[in-house]
């Protein structure tokens, strides 16, 4: 008798080529990091999109809230003295 | 298209000025083309039509493959069989990415399966007549997959964030399934005498049902100019129905086939074909359940759910128990 228990969601992330960073690409359904590790690769990689892949279930990620986008990141926005166009050099400086 | 029939609600386009401040600021984010991502505030009325429209996507998707999996184990060589094995995959990956999508507005997957086998969600007509021939998986790659394709690359521009990154995916993958079909197409029309008419006798049978594909005409189609607006529709049907007949005659000229039309006919003055429009009444006939494989597709996908359910339930204990261990252990 089935209990009518959906298997959990994973969320996928792979590594396209060697010297990129994971990146996510979607989510599966498994019962565990085996199967969701053989389904990636059966539903992500079936034309060699990657060389190595991530696992997460998606209840153990923390996602940051839209609705307080504001809060969280526009502290960032007024800082412009964070980038180097922020500093006037004179051209005899050199390249800096 | 592989969503033909999203219901109403009857009303027409809300225009900015009778929207609450949250639909306002909504709309001009679609309109800037933003992309709506999904744990952000949407209409209600958005979140359900695209779980409608996502839906009836992934289950056409996931239906789709009983009509060519019926020819693997028949495939005339080892390699027209890999090359189909490999396309019906691929359909069960389009599926799944759609699957996903959807459940990001929170639909489960059950619930999904649940609304396919209990005849509350549809899927796409064309997959509900039969393949009788080797020429049928030429025809379906050809017309079906591009009728799929002329509907999906628009898609890939779709307001919502999920659907449009499963499009991208899939539309990379489709262009292979055509232009198998066409091969098979290629070689069946310059074959024997008995191949060229089993080429023809497919292009007659599925030109019609492929037209369908783009769902009702526009003057009957109330639901479209919401959608349009909320860009979960980027084109109107009758708009990719005639880019499908324009770039479809040429290639069936180059085979030597005949489509099945008398009307067809270049327009000198607006550059495209005129052409018949299919027979709407079989088309409504066949999403009410009455098409020659209606039942067995559906039967077939409960057949597979219910018969799976030990499989995924003893997975599922198994993994539970992995787990408890694990746990005593440490
Ligand atoms: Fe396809």
């Amino acid at each position: 008798m089935s209990d009518k228990k959906e298997w959990p969601l994973w969320e996928v992330f792979i590594r396209g080529q060697h010297g990129m960073s994971h990146r996510h690409v979607g989510s599966l359904h498994a019962p565990d990091n085996e199967m969701a590790m053989k389904n990636a690769r059966d539903v992500y990689t079936r034309r060699n999109e990657g060389v190595s892949i991530w696992v997460v279930e998606a209840t153990h990620i923390s996602a940051s809230v839209p609705s307080e986008k504001g809060p969280m990141f526009d502290p960032a926005k007024d800082k412009v003295y964070r980038h180097p166009t922020f500093y006037d050099l004179p051209d005899e400086a050199g390249n800096m | 298209m592989y969503a033909q029939q999203i219901k109403s609600t009857g009303k027409g386009v809300q225009s900015l000025a009778d929207m609450t401040p949250e639909e306002r600021a909504f709309q001009e984010r679609i309109d800037r083309g933003e992309k709506i991502e999904p744990k952000e505030w949407m209409p209600d009325g958005y979140r359900k039509n695209l779980i409608r429209q996502i839906g009836q996507h992934a289950h056409s998707e996931i239906v789709g493959q009983l009509p060519e999996g019926n020819w693997i184990t028949r495939a005339p060589t080892l390699e027209r069989k890999a090359n189909l094995l490999a396309k019906v995959q691929d359909e069960a990956g389009h599926g799944l990415y759609l699957y996903c999508a959807a459940e990001t507005l929170g639909v489960s997957r059950d619930e999904l399966f649940e609304m396919l086998h209990s005849g509350k969600m549809k899927y796409s007509s064309i997959f509900n007549y039969p393949t009788l021939t080797w020429a049928d998986m030429g025809a379906v790659g050809w017309l079906v997959d591009g009728a799929a394709i002329m509907n999906q690359v628009p898609l890939q521009r779709t307001s919502f964030g999920p659907y449009a990154r499963a499009m991208v995916r899939i539309c990379k993958e489709e262009s292979f399934h055509q232009r198998q079909g066409f091969q098979i197409m290629m070689v069946m029309a310059q074959g024997s005498v008995d191949q060229i008419r089993m080429a023809q006798d497919a292009l007659n049978r599925f030109w019609g049902p492929a037209l369908m594909m783009f769902g009702p005409s526009d003057k009957d189609s109330v639901h479209s100019a919401q959608s349009m607006a909320w860009k979960i529709k980027m084109n109107t049907n009758d708009e990719l129905r005639q880019k499908f007949v324009d770039e479809t005659v040429p290639q069936a000229e180059y085979l030597g086939l005949k489509v099945p039309d008398e009307n067809l006919k270049l327009n000198e003055e607006t550059g495209h074909y005129d052409f018949s429009q299919p027979d709407w009444d079989e088309f409504y006939d066949v999403l009410n359940g009455n098409g020659p494989c209606n039942h067995e597709r559906l039967e077939a996908r409960k057949d597979a759910w219910a018969e799976g359910a030990w499989v995924r339930d003893a997975m599922m204990a198994h993994s539970e128990k992995k787990a408890a261990r694990k746990q005593a252990a440490e």
